[in-house]
Parts: structure tokens; sequence; C-alpha cells
């Protein structure tokens, strides 16, 4: 037989705080646990709020510097202070120079990196430095390989970095006969969740009921779509608002999209988040642990029987 | 004087938006207010506060337009991009509109002139009141558009405060540019949180954003109840000011959910949003040395 390449699975959600990291982490112990193993490796690709290795009991292994995007910088020796630079920026970042009187100064934060003032100054005194914008991680749990990275707190989440982890990840995979990666993917429907979608088999949209939740599910659903991705959809929070549960219910209907289950607000949650753990660690017969042992199953089921297709 | 008062969190699903309508409603009682919702990749204020939307702008990014007749394919432009929006394709530059970011660079680099720039939607801008008076302007990024930054940076230069005016600016979760977009030159940020491990890792994040722009901020604590006293500690320890403290509460959960904003599920809530924004002055007093 030839040998398969691990299928992927995104979690996404749209709205933030819908319970994607929390559901990783468990899927992450019924890829172990559940009776039928598969061989999981696992990436965190919400890289500025990264907090799946807090819950995966995660051991770094290997840490890589991760060098992004260029910003512009002033030779204060060789400004005029002539303006040439502030005309063209786009981005309001150029301001005279706090200490050097007849200079100016590129305001780091506000630094596109998009190099028109180089070509415009008449006196090379622009140049771009590249930018150490943040690590990824390899790391060791006790439920598979784990790819992580930190973003430095406000650098450009241009999907960069979650393409690297995706890639080394999927490296990984194809080395080590893995069946399964498993995507922790970021909230909103821009460029990180493009880059955290690209190439996927499955989308899992962790919903939850309300009209903030419905409106953000509707947005991802479309995000997946636009990349022609199937999905299916979870409901977490369920009986905080039966009547929002039933509205998705109903959505998932019209779209024809499957609702894989649906978990109850339960405590457990939080109290394993506090601990450190995935919810079957500590609270295996908890209402929340079992219904996503079902939803495990049925996502699972869906990704080895989907072969990729139009949606 | 205008205040400008952005609310982020680093964690997304912590309250901002809840925290966000909810003070815009207190203060409209006595201020002029405006509502700015950043969050252009899923923007919900709207769904709290009801505007009656009367104006939509297109948001756009400038991208090239290369006239094939005055071209020589001499490659300039693709040198100057960084972003490598445009590529020398067999006779003609190719351009990749989702990779441009608009910044003007390839038509002032052309030596023959030969670049114009045409606008490139990706997405809209609506503006309305609300029933109150609250004046809402919102940003929309069109579905499978990679770039949310643009729209922020168009929707704060549209607003032009007059004087006396309250802006209350709702922030997209997460630490990264376009949240540095959103909150730059506020005057101050309200973080919004929660009692978990989550929770403070990602209000981490943000406070490391803010202390490099020399942003004033205070916490909001939500959810109180669900998680541990580390983040107290923290704040504590750090000296970091807590705004308010909203209990975890089921009623609270159900109501949101239903689209009503907290001051609306529990009316005592306008007291309290009114007292954190006095709060909030005499932070910005103290820390310019007016008390």
């Amino acid at each position: 037989m030839t040998q398969q390449r691990a299928k992927q699975l995104v979690i996404l959600s749209g709205k933030g705080g819908t319970g994607k990291t929390s559901l990783s982490a468990a899927f992450a112990y019924e890829s172990t646990h559940a009776g039928m193993n598969y061989k999981t490796f696992f990436v965190d690709a919400d890289v500025d709020a990264a907090n799946l290795s807090l819950v995966l009991e995660a051991q770094v292994a290997e840490q890589h510097e991760f060098w992004g995007s260029s910003q512009a910088e002033i030779d204060v020796q060789k400004c005029t202070g002539c303006g040439s630079c502030e005309s063209v920026c786009r981005y309001d970042a150029i301001f005279p120079h706090s200490e050097i009187p007849g200079v100016n100064w590129i305001d780091p934060i506000a630094c596109d990196g998009c190099a028109a003032c180089v070509y415009a100054c008449p006196e090379d005194a622009i140049s771009m430095i590249p930018q150490q914008e943040g690590f990824w991680y390899r790391s060791e749990t006790p439920y598979g390989k784990f790819f992580h990275a930190e973003l430095f707190p406000g650098r450009e989440n241009s999907g960069k970095l979650v393409t690297l982890i995706k890639q080394n990840a999927r490296l990984a995979a194809d080395d080590q006969s893995v069946q399964l990666i498993v995507i922790d993917g970021p909230p909103g429907i821009g460029c990180p969740v493009i880059s955290a979608c690209a190439g996927t088999d499955l989308g899992l949209i962790v919903a939850e009921p309300g009209q903030a939740g419905m409106h953000d599910l509707q947005r991802v659903l479309g995000t997946l779509r636009h990349f022609r991705i199937p999905t299916v959809i979870c409901i977490n929070k369920a009986d905080l608002y039966p009547q929002g549960t039933k509205e998705i219910y109903e959505f998932a209907e019209t779209q024809g999209i499957e609702v894989v289950g649906e978990i109850p607000f339960d405590e457990s949650i939080p109290l394993s988040m506090l601990q450190g753990v995935p919810i079957q660690v500590l609270y295996p017969e908890s209402p929340a642990a079992r219904a996503i042992h079902k939803i495990w199953h049925q996502t699972v089921n869906k990704l080895f029987q989907y072969e990729k297709q139009n949606v | 004087m205008n205040m400008k008062i952005a609310v982020a969190s680093g964690k997304g699903g912590t309250g901002k938006t809840m925290v966000a309508t909810s003070l815009a409603l207190s203060l409209i009682e006595t201020n002029q207010v405006k509502l700015l919702d950043c969050d252009v990749e899923a923007p919900n204020a709207h769904l709290f506060l009801h505007p009656t939307f009367t104006q939509e702008i297109p948001a756009v990014i400038r991208i090239p337009k290369i006239d094939p007749e005055r071209c020589t394919l001499c490659g300039q432009c693709v040198e100057v991009c960084q972003f490598h929006a445009l590529a020398k394709v067999g006779k003609t530059i190719m351009v990749f509109p989702q990779l441009c970011h608009g910044c003007g660079s390839c038509t002032w680099n052309c030596p023959e002139g030969a670049i114009e720039e045409i606008p490139n939607p990706i997405g809209v801008i609506e503006k309305g009141t609300t029933i109150s008076g609250i004046d809402f302007t919102h940003g929309k990024l069109t579905l499978s558009e990679p770039m949310a930054t643009p729209i922020i940076r168009q929707l704060k230069k549209l607003e032009k405060s007059s004087n006396g005016t309250i802006t209350v600016i709702d922030s997209p979760p997460g630490a990264s540019c376009s949240v540095v977009e959103t909150v730059r030159g506020v005057d101050f940020v309200i973080l919004v949180t929660e009692p978990t491990p989550f929770g403070l890792h990602d209000l981490k994040q943000m406070l490391g954003i803010l202390e490099d722009m020399r942003i004033r901020y205070g916490v909001v604590i939500n959810r109180e109840g669900i998680g541990n006293a580390e983040l107290d500690r923290y704040l504590e320890q750090k000296g970091i000011p807590i705004l308010m403290r909203i209990p975890f509460d089921k009623e609270i959960a159900r109501g949101i959910a239903a689209g009503k904003p907290l001051v609306v599920i529990d009316p005592n809530y306008h007291e309290k949003f009114k007292d954190m924004y006095q709060k909030i002055n005499q932070i910005i007093d103290k820390s310019d040395g007016r008390s």
C-alpha cells in the first residue's frame, strides 16, 4: 500500500473565545485514547495569542528564530531632514527626531516595511533592517509532536509564521507516517486564518449560540467555502442559549452542513485549563468530555471518508 | 477635549464588544459618543446597538495598473515591491492584488510613468446612528480578503471627532498588527480579560504592545469566578488598575447571546460604566500630572 499523506483538520470559529483551543487539546487526548488511535501531530496557528501549549503539557524540543519582514531605519549621520521620505510614506510613520534637530525618525510601530522611503531618499540615508518577529517551536507532548510559535507582541501577523509551522509539521508528518494533523486556528477570517486553512482536508467550526456567534459563523463558513474546504460544525456552550443552538442547526441544514455534535456549558473545561491539561485527564466522565468524545469520532470518520471534492 | 478609548483583550471572546457597547450606551446620556468597531474580520457591535446605516463607503487598497503601451518591462517595479505583489512573467508584469499593501512605491519608482493606481475594494465601511444617538461606524472585510489593517487605517482616518466627543473603539482580538493599528493614537485602552491561564497569557501580550506604545490602560475582569486568583495577583504585583469586575453569571451570558447589551440585562451597570469612565479620567489626569 502506498503511504498516505497526513490528513489536515483545521479548527476555526470566526468569533474568538468559543473554545477552539480547549477542543483541540481534548482532540489530542482522544487521538491517543479513543480506542482506534490515530498518530497525530498538532499545530497552534493562533500565533499572536498562542495558548494550546498551556494545556498540552508541551516540552520544547527545538526553538527557532522567525525572521519576518524588514523595517526602514534612517542613518542620522546622512539625513538632511529634507522630508522626501515623509512625502511618500502612506503609513504616517515618519516624524522629526525627538533628540536630534533637523533629522527624521521612523516609528517602527507604524512602519509597514514597504521601503518607499528608501527609494525616495536622495541621500541614501535609509536602509531596510531585517526583523526577528518571533520564535517557532517543535515540542513533545504526551499526545504527539506539537508545532507552535510565539509572534512578538504587535508584529505583523502576515500568515507567514502560520505557513512556516504548518510546513514543518507537514514535513515531519511525512517522515513519520503520521495520519492526522490537528490545527488550532486563529479567530477572525483574515490573513492568518487563510494561511491556517490552506491545504486542509476538513474545517471544524466551533460555533457559539447567539447573535454574534451566528454572525461570525457565517463569515468563517463563507471563507472556508471560498477555499473549497469541506466543513462541519460543532456547537459549544449549547445549553446556555438553546434558541441560538436551534438557529445554528437550522442554518446548518439550509447550508447542507453537518453538525457533528454539541458541547454543554461545563465548568470542567475552565477547571482543566487551570491545571494545564485536556479535560479528559481530570474529568473523563464530565458531560463536556463525553460530548467531545462523540464529536471526535464523527469528525475523524468524516475526515477519513472524505476525499477532497468541490463543495 | 476629545477622548478616545479602545477596548482590547488579547484573547478572543473575553467580552470586548460587551464592554464597548455598554460603555457607549452609558456615556451617551451625558455626552456625544462615537462607536468605532475596528474588528473588521468579525464585527459584532452593530448586533447590540442596531444602528440605522445611512452611508456605505468602499474600503480600498490602491493597487498598481500598468499601461502596457508605456511599460518597457525593465522590472524596476518588481524590484522595489517588498511584498512580491508584482512579477515579470514573459512579456507582462503581473499584479497580485491580495499581496499588495497599496504603498505606492512601484508607481513612484517606474521610470516610464507607466503605473497608475486603481482602487481595489477589500471591504466596506458603514456609518449610521443608533436610536440613542450614538454615532456608529464599522468596517467589514470581504470574505477571502487577507488584509484587515488597511480597513482599520481607513476607518480611523474617516473619524474626525468634533470637540467634546468620546470615541469608543472596539478592537479585534489578538496582539498583532491589526490591534496596533486600532490602538494607535488613543488616549486609553480598556483591556478585557478573564481570570484563566489563557486570559492572563494573552493579556501579557497586549501589555507588551501598550508599554512599547506608551498608551495608558486598565483592566476589566470578566467572568470572575470561573478561574483562579493568578490574574489578580499579577495585576496587583504590577500595579495595574482594575476598572471593573463582572461576575460569571449565566443570566448575563444568555442575555449577551440574545444580543442584549449588558446595561439592558442589568441596568445597574449604567452607573458602573459611568464610574469606570471617571476612573479612566482620573488615571489619565494622574499620569499627566494634573492631580
